[in-house]
C-alpha cells in the first residue's frame, strides 16, 4: 500500500508520508490512514481499512437466522440496538410476520436510548478529538446511567442481543419506566450545559466552522447517511420518510445542518446536528414511554423454532445512529441464510475522506473523522 | 415528489431499453430485475438523470454467489431521495471471468462497494479507477465470500487453525494427573514402610 | 445501580500523616537550600575548611572540591524542592480537573490522593527504558536534562517570602525569562533526536509556539518592570503593596490588559492546553514526547507541571503583590527582627506569614491555568499564530506605550495610581460576584445544588 505513495514522493522537498494509526488515540477504532504531508498541510489522506474484519458476513451463511442476532450486535458495537432491529425487520419480512404493538414500542424505545448513548460517546470523542477533555467525562457519565438501564432491561451494557427475530426478548421491569422518565427529565438540563461548555465556545467554533465541507451533491454522490448527510443539508430520515416500527405514532424534528458557526455541511454542522439529534430522541423515549400502557402485553409474535423463510430476498431499512443501516437478506428456502449483507454508514463515511482531505492540515483531518463519526467495526464489519 | 412503485419504475425501463432489461421477478418478496451486463452503465445514469426518476442515491451494491447456477450476481439497491422510491437491479457475471462495467462514474460511492466486492468475491469492474483489495491484505490469496473458498491456511506464517482448546486442556490435564499418579504410589511406598 | 467501594473513609492518621509529609517535605527542602545558600559561598567555605578541616584554605589542593561540593549538595536541594513542588501541582491538578469532571479522582494513597505521585514516580522509574535504535543517542540521552535544567534554575530566583529567596538577583525577572528559554532547547532536541515523524511534528510545532509566545510575554513583562524601577523580584514586590488596590495589575489599567497578555503567552510558552499542540494526544500521540520512556518521561512530566507552579509565581510576583502580608509594612519587619543575632520568633512569624500569602496566591493563579485547561478546547496551529503575531504583539506592544505615559502621569499625579487601583480591583470583586451568581445559576438551572461538602 505504501509503494504506491512513496514512489511519487520527492525526497527533497518537505513532504512526508506518515501512517495516522492503526493504533491511534483518535481514530475511532483501528483504522489506517496514509498521510502526504508537506509540513502542516496534507495533499491526500488515504484511508486503508480492514484491520478489524471478522467475516461476519460470511458468518451470516453458516449459523441459523435466529443465531446470527448476537453477531449483529459486533457490527457496530457502540449502537448495537439498531443492528439487531435492521436485522430482525428483515427476517421479518421474509417470513412475513407480524410483530406485536408492545415489542415495536420496546424496540423504539431500546433502540432511541441507544441513539442517545451512541451521540454522546460519538460527540465527547470528538470534543476530545478537539482536545477539551471535560465534555466527553460528563458525556460518559450520562451513558453511564443509560447503560444502567439498558442493563436492567436486557443483560448487558454493550453487545445487547436484545431484539428477536418476531418481537424483543424481555418486556420493561418494575418501576424502569418511571425511573428512566427522571432521568430524562435530568437528562434534558443537561444538554444546555453541555451546550454551554463547548458548543458555543469560541475556540472549538473556530476549530470546526467551514472546515472540510461537504456539499449536497458530494454526500448524495458518496453515499453519506445519517448526521452526515442531514449535515450537509439534506432533509432524509428513514423513521419520518420511510417509517417503520413505531414511529409513525410519535412527533419528533428531525434537525438538519443551516451553517449554523460557518457553512452548510461544515463539521460543526455535523456535530451540531448529533447535539440536538439527542434531545429529540429524548422526546422520543417520553412519548414511547408515556403510550406503551396503553399496547396489549405480547412482546413476541409466534415464529417457528426452526426459522425456514421461503425463497427470496429483502432489504431492510433503519436509522442507526451513524445513519441509514440496510441489510440485505437471501434466503433460499432452507434455515440457513444463503447472503447477509449489512451495509452500514461508516463504510462509505470513510470513502469520502480520500477526496476533501487535500488541502486540510493534520488537525484538521482528525476533526474530519471525529465528525463522521466513523467506528471501525462498521466499516469492516 | 412523486413516489412511483417499482412496477411503474420497470415498465419505464423496459419501454427505454427494450429487452436489456429482464422482467421483474415476481412473486420474490422484493422484486428485482436482471439488466444485461454491457446496458448497465447506461440504465444507471438512465435511472439517475431522469427527471421523476432521479434515483441518486445508490444504497448498496454488493453480490450474491450462485455456483449451482454458474453466475455471481451483482446487486445494484438505487433509492431516491426526492421521489422516495426504489428499485433493484441485477447483473449476472460470469462465474469463471466475472467482469462488469463499473457505475463510479454515476455515483461515487460505487468506488468503494465495487472494491469491496473485488476484494470479496472476485469479481473485476472494467473502468474502475483504483480497484484493489479494502478489507483484506493487498497479498490475500482467494475471494472469501465465494460458496467455494478454501482458506490458504495461514498467512505469512501465522497458522489459521489450532486445536480445539478443550481438547488441549484436557491433555494438560491428563499429564498432570498421571505425574500426580506417578508421585503417590513412590509416596505410599515410604508412608508404608515407615 | 452501580456501586463504587470507596476507601474506609480517612482514618485520622492517614491524614496527620498526609498533612504532616505535605508541610514538611518542602519546608525542610528549602530549609535545607537557605542554609546551603550562606554556606555555599567562597567565605565560608574557607571558614570551614580552616576549622573544622584544619587546613589553610589558601595552600589546600582540594579547596575547590568542598566548594563544588556544597554547590552540588545546594543545588540537589533545589531540583528536590522544585520536583516536590511539581509533584504537589501535579496532585492539585488531578484532585481540581476530577472535580470539574464529575469524577472521584485519586484516593487510595494518602488522604485525597496526596502521594499518589510518589507511586507514579516509582512505577516510571521501574520501566523499561527504551531508546530507539535509530535515534541520536546523545541527543536523545541529553533532551531531558536541559529541561529539567531550565526548570530547577529558575527556583533559585522566585521569591517565597520576604527574606526566602534563594538568590536575591538584582536582575531576577530578566534571568528568570532567559532561563525559561532553555526549556525551547530541550523539547526541540527531544523532537529531532526521536527519529520519528510524529515526534518531529511535535517539536517542529513546538519550536514555532515557544519562540513566537516569548515576544508578548517579554514585552508584558517589562510593564511591571517600568512600573517598579528595577528587574530585581524582591524589588518588583516591594514596589507594590499588600493590599488589591495596591497590587501592579489594578493601579495601571494597561497592567491589566498586560497580565492577560503575559498570562496567555505563559500558557504557550509552558505547552499547556489550550496551547499544547506539540503534545496533542489525540494527534500526535504524545507529540516530541512520542519515543519517551521511564523516568526520561518522568521528567518532561515534572516540568510540565512545575511549570505550571512557576507561571503562576512570577505572576503573582510581577503583578499580584507577591507576598506582600496585607498590614505589614517594610519597616515592620526589621522592627521585628530584634537586635540579637538570631533574629526574634515575630519576625519569623511575620516570614511564615509572608510565605502563606505568596504560596495562597500562587495556587489561585495556578486554579486559573488549570480551569482553563480544563475547559477549553485546542488551538490549531495556524489560530495560535495569528492570535501571537496579529493581536498579542500589538496588544503587548501597546500596553507598554500606554505604561510609560501611564508612569509619567502617576509622576505628576500620584493619587491617579491609588484611583485606577480601587476603581479596577472595585470592577474585579464585582464582575467576580457577577460570574459566582451566574455559575449558581446556571448550577440550579441543570437541577443541581451548589454543594462544596465533597471536597
Amino acid at each position: 500500500m505504501e509503494k504506491l505513495i512513496l514512489r511519487r514522493v520527492d525526497r527533497n522537498s518537505e513532504e512526508m508520508v506518515l501512517n495516522f494509526g492503526p493504533q491511534h488515540p483518535s481514530t475511532h477504532g483501528v483504522i489506517n490512514f496514509i498521510v502526504e504531508t508537506d509540513g502542516e498541510v496534507m495533499k491526500r489522506a488515504i484511508p486503508d481499512v480492514g484491520y478489524l474484519h471478522r467475516s461476519i458476513e460470511k458468518i451470516g451463511e453458516v449459523v441459523g437466522y435466529p443465531g446470527f442476532m448476537p453477531f449483529t450486535d459486533r457490527i457496530d458495537y457502540v449502537a448495537a440496538m439498531f443492528a439487531n432491529e435492521g436485522y430482525a425487520i428483515a427476517v421479518e419480512k421474509l417470513l412475513k410476520v407480524e410483530v406485536p404493538p408492545r415489542a415495536q414500542w420496546l424496540r423504539a424505545i431500546s433502540c432511541e436510548l441507544c441513539r442517545i448513548a451512541s451521540h454522546l460517546v460519538g460527540v465527547g470523542t470528538m470534543t476530545m478529538d478537539i482536545g477539551a477533555f471535560t465534555p466527553m467525562v460528563h458525556g460518559l457519565r450520562e451513558r453511564e446511567e443509560i447503560n444502567d438501564y439498558i442493563e436492567a432491561l436486557c443483560g448487558a451494557r454493550l453487545t445487547y442481543n436484545y431484539h428477536r427475530i418476531g418481537g424483543v426478548a424481555f418486556d420493561l421491569p418494575e418501576g424502569w419506566r418511571d425511573k428512566v422518565l427522571a432521568f430524562l427529565d435530568r437528562f434534558d438540563k443537561f444538554l444546555p450545559e453541555f451546550d454551554r461548555l463547548i458548543t458555543f465556545n469560541e475556540i472549538y467554533k473556530r476549530r470546526l466552522a467551514s472546515v472540510a465541507v461537504i456539499s449536497r451533491e458530494q454526500a448524495i454522490g458518496y453515499g453519506l447517511v445519517g448526521p452526515n448527510l442531514r449535515g450537509s443539508g439534506v432533509d432524509w430520515d428513514v423513521r419520518r420518510d420511510l417509517p417503520y416500527g413505531a414511529y409513525p405514532h410519535f412527533k419528533f424534528e428531525v434537525p438538519i445542518g443551516k451553517g449554523w458557526a460557518g457553512t452548510v455541511g461544515d463539521c460543526f454542522d455535523r456535530y451540531y446536528v448529533r447535539c440536538l439529534e439527542m434531545a429529540e430522541s429524548s422526546k422520543i423515549v417520553r412519548q414511547a414511554l408515556e403510550t406503551i400502557a396503553q399496547q396489549p402485553e405480547e412482546i413476541m409474535a409466534k415464529v417457528p423454532r426452526n426459522v425456514k423463510p421461503e425463497a427470496g430476498e429483502t432489504l431492510s431499512r433503519v436509522e442507526s445512529a451513524r445513519g441509514e443501516m440496510a441489510y440485505y437478506v437471501v434466503s433460499d428456502g432452507t434455515n440457513k441464510a444463503y447472503r447477509v449483507r449489512a451495509r452500514t454508514g461508516s463504510f462509505t463515511a470513510m470513502s469520502v475522506i480520500e477526496d476533501i482531505s487535500s488541502g486540510l492540515m493534520v488537525a484538521d483531518l482528525v476533526a474530519l473523522i471525529s465528525s463522521l463519526d466513523v467506528v471501525a467495526p462498521e466499516i469492516d464489519r | 415528489m412523486k413516489t412511483r412503485s417499482t412496477h411503474e419504475i420497470h415498465a419505464l425501463l423496459v419501454d427505454r431499453f427494450g429487452d436489456a432489461v429482464g422482467p421483474l421477478s415476481e412473486p420474490k418478496i422484493d422484486p428485482f430485475c436482471v439488466v444485461k451486463r454491457e446496458r448497465i452503465v447506461e440504465v444507471c445514469r438512465f435511472l439517475e438523470t431522469e427527471p421523476g426518476l432521479e434515483l441518486d442515491f445508490l444504497e448498496d451494491l454488493t453480490a450474491i454467489d450462485w455456483p449451482k447456477r454458474n453466475v455471481i450476481e451483482v446487486v445494484y439497491h438505487l433509492l431516491s431521495y426526492t421521489h422516495r422510491h426504489s428499485i433493484v437491479l441485477k447483473v449476472e457475471a460470469d462465474r469463471a471471468n466475472p467482469v462488469v462495467p463499473t457505475v463510479e462514474g454515476v455515483w461515487k460511492t460505487a468506488n468503494w462497494f465495487e472494491r469491496e466486492v473485488y476484494d470479496l468475491f472476485g469479481v473485476t469492474f472494467e473502468g474502475h479507477p483504483d480497484l484493489r483489495r479494502i478489507m483484506l491484505p493487498d497479498d490475500w490469496i482467494g475471494h472469501p465470500l465465494r460458496k467455494d473458498y478454501q482458506e490458504a491456511g495461514g498467512y505469512h506464517g501465522l497458522s489459521n487453525v489450532r486445536e480445539n482448546p478443550l481438547v488441549e486442556l484436557k491433555r494438560l490435564d491428563d499429564a498432570k494427573k498421571a505425574e500426580a499418579a506417578k508421585a503417590a504410589p513412590a509416596a505410599a511406598e515410604p508412608a508404608a514402610k515407615a | 445501580m452501580a456501586t463504587v467501594t470507596l476507601p474506609k473513609g480517612n482514618p485520622r492518621t492517614k491524614l496527620i500523616i498526609t498533612i504532616a509529609v505535605g508541610l514538611a517535605l518542602p519546608v525542610i527542602l528549602f530549609g535545607a537550600v537557605l542554609v546551603l545558600t550562606t554556606i555555599a559561598k567562597p567565605a565560608p567555605v574557607q571558614a570551614f575548611v580552616q576549622t573544622v578541616l584544619g587546613k589553610d584554605p589558601a595552600t589546600w589542593p582540594f579547596t575547590g572540591l568542598v566548594y563544588a561540593v556544597a554547590a552540588a549538595l545546594l543545588s540537589f536541594m533545589i531540583l528536590n524542592f522544585g520536583a516536590v513542588i511539581a509533584a504537589t501541582t501535579i496532585w492539585w491538578e488531578m484532585r481540581v480537573s476530577s472535580r470539574m469532571q464529575s469524577r472521584i479522582g485519586y484516593n487510595r494513597v494518602g488522604a485525597g490522593g496526596f502521594f499518589q505521585w510518589i507511586a507514579d514516580a516509582v512505577k516510571l522509574l521501574l520501566k523499561e527504558d527504551l531508546i530507539p535504535a535509530d535515534a541520536d543517542q546523545l541527543m536523545f540521552r541529553a533532551a531531558p536534562y536541559f529541561v529539567f535544567a531550565g526548570f530547577g534554575l529558575i527556583f533559585v530566583a522566585l521569591p517565597f517570602g520576604e527574606g526566602v529567596i534563594a538568590a536575591d538577583l538584582n536582575v531576577g525577572i530578566f534571568y528568570v525569562v532567559a532561563v525559561t528559554a532553555l526549556v525551547v532547547v530541550g523539547i526541540l532536541l527531544a523532537g529531532w533526536s526521536s527519529n520519528s515523524k510524529w515526534a518531529l511534528f511535535g517539536g517542529m510545532r513546538s519550536a514555532a509556539q515557544v519562540i513566537s509566545y516569548e515576544i508578548p510575554a517579554g514585552i508584558s513583562v517589562m510593564v511591571p518592570i517600568l512600573m517598579a524601577g528595577t528587574l530585581s523580584m524582591q524589588g518588583i514586590i516591594r514596589a507594590q503593596g499588600a493590599w488589591p488596590w495596591q497590587w501592579f495589575v489594578f493601579t495601571n489599567p494597561a497592567a491589566l490588559v498586560a497580565f492577560v497578555i503575559f498570562f496567555v503567552s505563559q500558557l504557550a510558552e509552558s505547552n499547556r492546553p489550550p496551547f499544547d499542540l506539540p503534545e496533542a494526544e489525540s494527534e500526535l500521540v504524545a507529540g516530541y514526547l512520542s519515543e519517551y520512556s521511564a523516568f526520561r518521561y518522568a521528567i518532561f512530566f515534572l516540568v510540565e507541571f512545575g511549570n505550571v507552579w512557576i507561571m503562576s509565581a512570577i505572576a503573582v510576583t510581577l503583578f499580584f503583590g507577591g507576598w506582600q502580608v496585607p498590614g505589614v509594612t517594610a519597616d515592620m519587619y526589621e522592627a521585628a527582627r530584634g537586635a540579637g543575632a538570631l533574629p526574634a520568633p515575630a519576625w519569623w512569624g511575620l516570614q511564615v506569614a509572608s510565605m502563606v500569602v505568596f504560596a495562597v496566591k500562587t495556587m489561585l493563579v495556578m486554579n486559573l491555568v488549570i480551569w482553563v485547561r480544563w475547559t477549553f478546547p485546542r488551538i490549531r496551529v495556524d489560530q495560535m499564530m495569528n492570535l501571537c503575531w496579529k493581536y498579542l504583539v500589538p496588544g503587548a506592544f501597546v500596553t507598554f506605550v500606554t505604561t510609560l505615559l501611564w508612569q509619567i502621569l502617576v509622576a505628576s499625579v500620584p493619587v491617579a495610581a491609588t484611583a485606577s487601583g480601587v476603581a479596577l480591583s472595585v470592577l474585579t470583586l464585582v464582575a467576580l460576584v457577577q460570574m459566582l451568581r451566574h455559575a449558581r445559576q446556571a448550577v440550579e438551572a441543570g437541577g443541581d445544588r451548589v454543594d462544596l461538602s465533597n471536597w
